[in-house]
């Protein structure tokens, strides 16, 4: 296959991945960052983790495959994301320490102080990842203050409070908000009685603050933040570096790509629609739809962002033409080429034994169930 | 300039969490085999016995197994965070079986782990007995990938440096997979893990031997683990990684300071049993030698030569003086001279471009080096030696004592009077650290033995860092010792509480704790224990 079609659908695959991640350690996040919030007793807390109790850690690989696939694919992107997000990133990995052992541990001891311990890192495992990632993102459309040197070293000068800027931090709630949904809907799902109600209720009031939130930044880049266009021509089959290209900032850069691809407005379509299906099948009391719903609205809220910036990957605010693009931050064709079949080998696989997994482990879980089974569970 | 302080504290970080990693690694390796024994074991004779053992040892794994996650997302985000150069420079090939890695073996490893633990009353006997198989062939095979990546970087094979993209770029995938660095340090590496998770389950069904409490549980758990380590501990020994040691130039480096191998001998060379190396004076005091042995561990013959330090010295210097001409053509290109005899002179040079970017550690402008410099540069090839030497000995050590504890359990286990040899059983718990320093140490030889360079040949560790400040790392080192630390206490706390109960924590009213009929002083602590834990 040509590079230039590699270089594109290593976009998608990525793509898929983090979507993957989203999708699927998001609701285990969001049962994370709401175990104290919905769940009032021992055993309800032990149902919620329960529920994902045998699927976290599966859900846990898309993320770290998502991280090695950048690695492999995108090469500049992981050295100068990863080293310039420094800190962001220690603090989701700090955070998401909290989870193996949490899970693994909580319930292995009865002392109420080692519980509630193990509760609050499970609360931190949960919601930290989800705020930074979207701060993250939102950072993204802002630009990131790094340069590159003419041996490709980067050299990131912005501050670790920077990246808490107003926008990034509206950002940042949009994704929190949409995991902690997405885990209330997989638990509307999964449970029964009081928990079950809460969740639904949680699940209206979150669909509703994501859909205000989302608009809001949508209109803030409407309105208020420049975008980026590449101006010199982008040989897309040639091997290029981001230090080969030239780029301009434009007001409206971001939204340009929805006049010039239309079906692209589908992104921030299906997000609202998800929302508004997970609102009124949560008042319908219809757990797998509501979770429908939600997971078309993490897809969705993801493939704007992506949309909106391609294809730009990580701007730069120092020197918009060093700026990190899908043409310049891959692998070499070989690489991209061999990665692309191994991903068409295996990620189907993955989705044939994930299922079966869930398959075998569906049904709703209760608190008679757990107090049944409280040496053998979370 | 890249300061000094930044590229140590890096080294240090990286050391710490991944030495910290692997205390949970090689178990999750072993044990995750002898569970399936276990379990396959249940499944052919249905023995309730063999299922509560699988259940047991699973939950020690759990334990376990939940630290090794937790400290291998460490491990995916440092390259990034502390070594973006290095991610940068060789991410094109590096990054590729660290995502294979994932999609092939991690995803299958904790997919069904979630169905090891809470899937025995939703999948049949065989379905489970399946499920347990696919966690230990995942998370072999997982290691299988990151070998290959970390054989990469001590003799990296099938790649080549495109000075366009200012990286190397892989030329021949399946010289990568096939490196036979990476395929000998797999299954040394693998072996010693299930040596780890024999040498565990051994230790702890001893102490229940020596309480005399659930015999017929310890005594099966015993067996197999002593006839699993066997085979175990002899393939660790025998397919020892020193074969691997001939091949490419860094590991002929390491060779030779492990085996403080100052001079070339006359093959077949004689080997150091013990003496103490001496950097200064390139001898080693008070040698122990064994005549010819060293040639024949090394190269598997008697007329091939183990290459000595002096001779790789002076090799260095001039592969150093070449990279110098390789890199000032590099600049040359990359200020736009892209003529044909600029990029074959290049080319015939480029092999030595690494060799070059070791002088960048005492001056940016290459090209400029100076004899001292260029004296400075070729020293650094050269390992510390006394680590080296001792690190290296330690290990072999360590799997000789071993090989002889286990070597008598499976006797004594096959004759049935193990539970008379209480010498032999005491032995076992007060080896039980041994696999676990010996894979440490071997580590470092192995990684210690690497520097200068991050990859062998190609890419000096002073390079690969990010740029980030020192205080970065400082904060970022202080918080991974704290909680690792923090991690730790408790890991240890929960797996000797845990062992001490043993499958009473099961609470199947079968077992030693849970029996009315040995109420006694003895029990009444423990019986508490049960009630704590849940």
């Amino acid at each position: 296959m040509d590079y230039e079609s590699l270089k594109l659908i290593w976009w998608v695959l990525i793509g898929v991945l983090l979507i993957g991640f989203a999708v699927t350690d998001g609701f285990d996040m969001g049962v994370g960052a709401l175990l104290r919030v919905i769940g009032k007793t021992d055993s309800e807390r032990r149902v919620m983790l329960n529920t994902v109790g045998p699927h976290w850690d599966g859900n846990q690989v898309w993320f770290i495959t998502a991280g090695g696939a950048i690695f492999a694919a995108w090469p500049v992107v992981y050295a100068v994301a990863f080293s310039g997000f420094y800190w962001a990133l220690l603090l989701v990995l700090f955070a998401m320490f909290f989870r193996p052992v949490g899970f693994e541990y909580r319930s292995k001891m009865e002392d109420p102080r080692w519980r509630n311990a193990w509760d609050w890192g499970l609360t931190i495992g949960g919601a930290v990842p989800a705020l930074v990632f979207g701060v993250a993102f939102g950072n993204l459309f802002l630009g990131v203050p790094f340069t590159l040197d003419e041996f490709m070293r980067s050299n990131y000068t912005g501050s670790f409070w920077a990246l808490l800027n107003p926008f990034a931090l509206v950002a940042g709630l949009v994704s929190l908000g949409m995991l902690a949904m997405h885990g209330a809907t997989y638990l509307q799902m999964r449970t029964d009685g009081d928990l079950h109600e809460r969740a639904r209720k949680i699940s209206i009031l979150l669909a509703i603050v994501v859909a205000v939130l989302f608009a809001v930044a949508g209109l803030w880049i409407y309105a208020g933040i420049d975008g980026l266009v590449i101006t010199s021509s982008i040989n897309g089959a040639a091997a290029m570096t981001p230090l080969d290209k030239t780029v301009e900032v434009a007001a409206g850069g971001w939204l340009e790509n929805y006049s010039r691809y239309p079906v692209m407005i589908a992104a921030p379509v299906i997000a609202f629609a998800g929302l508004l299906l997970t609102v009124l099948m949560s008042a319908a009391n219809r757990g797998a739809l509501a979770f429908i719903g939600s997971s078309l609205a993490v897809t969705g809220i993801i493939c704007t962002a992506g949309f909106s910036l391609f294809p730009f990957i990580m701007p730069s605010s120092l020197n918009p033409a060093y700026s990190l693009t899908v043409w310049d931050v891959v692998s070499s064709h070989k690489t991209l080429g061999i990665m692309f079949w191994v991903a068409m080998i295996f990620v189907p696989i993955i989705l044939l034994y994930t299922t079966w997994g869930y398959y075998k482990m569906r049904g709703r879980l209760t608190t008679a169930f757990i107090e049944d089974n409280k040496y053998s569970t979370y | 300039m890249i300061s000094e302080s930044l590229v140590d504290l890096s080294r240090l970080q990286f050391a710490i969490t991944a030495m910290y990693h692997f205390l949970f690694v090689p178990l999750t390796l072993g044990l995750s085999f002898i569970l399936a024994i276990m379990e396959s074991a249940y499944v052919m004779t249905g023995k309730q016995v063999y299922q509560d053992m699988v259940k047991f040892w699973g939950k020690l794994f759990g334990i376990n197994f939940a630290l090794g996650v937790t400290t291998g997302l460490t491990m995916e985000f440092q390259f990034g965070t502390n070594w973006a150069y290095y991610s940068h420079y060789v991410g094109d090939i590096f990054g590729a079986p660290l995502a294979i890695e994932g999609l092939m073996a991690f995803f299958l490893e904790s997919t069904f782990i979630g169905l090891f633990f809470f899937g025995w009353d939703r999948l049949t006997r065989v379905q489970h007995l399946m499920v347990t198989w696919l966690v230990a062939i995942g998370s072999n095979m997982s290691a299988l990938w990151i070998l290959i990546a970390n054989g990469w970087m001590q003799n990296p094979v099938g790649a080549e440096f495109n000075y366009e993209t200012m990286r190397m770029e892989m030329t021949n995938f399946s010289e990568v997979i096939f490196n036979p660095v990476a395929q000998v340090k797999f299954v040394h590496t693998v072996s010693a893990g299930y040596v780890t998770g024999a040498m565990f389950v051994l230790a702890i069904s001893a102490y229940y031997m020596l309480k005399k409490r659930d015999l017929p549980f310890a005594r099966r758990s015993f067996a197999i683990a002593a006839s699993f380590g066997f085979a175990s501990i002899i393939s660790v020994i025998i397919l020892g990684d020193e074969s691997g040691y001939e091949i490419g130039d860094v590991q002929k480096t390491k060779l030779a300071a492990i085996e403080a191998e100052w001079h070339t001998q006359e093959p077949p060379a004689d080997f150091t049993l013990i003496g103490l190396p001496n950097q200064e004076t390139m001898e080693t005091d008070y040698a122990v030698k064994i005549p010819g042995a060293l040639g024949l561990i090394a190269t598997r013959s008697l007329d091939e030569e183990v290459v000595g330090i002096k001779d790789l010295l002076q090799e260095h210097e001039l592969r150093i003086r070449r990279g110098i001409e390789a890199y000032a053509l590099l600049e040359k290109m990359r200020r736009g001279d892209k003529s044909d005899p600029t990029i074959a002179a290049f080319d015939a040079l480029k092999d030595d471009l690494g060799y070059g970017l070791l002088l960048k550690k005492y001056t940016n402008n290459v090209v400029d080096a100076t004899e001292e410099h260029i004296k400075q540069a070729a020293q650094d090839t050269i390992p510390k030696v006394a680590p080296m030497f001792w690190a290296f000995r330690i290990m072999v050590g360590l799997g000789f004592l071993m090989l002889i504890l286990i070597s008598l359990s499976f006797y004594y286990s096959t004759q049935h009077s193990v539970e008379t040899k209480t010498w032999l059983l005491k032995a076992l718990i007060i080896a039980l650290p041994a696999p676990w320093i010996a894979s440490e140490v071997g580590w470092f030889v192995a990684e210690f033995g690497r520097q200068p360079w991050s990859i062998a040949e190609v890419l000096p560790t002073h390079l690969s860092v990010s740029t980030r400040s020192v205080d970065d790392l400082y904060m970022s080192l202080a918080g991974f010792i704290g909680f690792y630390t923090l991690l730790l206490i408790v890991e240890m706390y929960l797996m000797i509480r845990f062992s001490r109960l043993g499958p009473s924590s099961l609470h199947t009213g079968r077992y030693h704790f849970e029996q009315t009929h040995s109420a006694g002083a003895a029990v009444a602590q423990p019986q508490q224990a049960i009630k704590d834990q849940a």
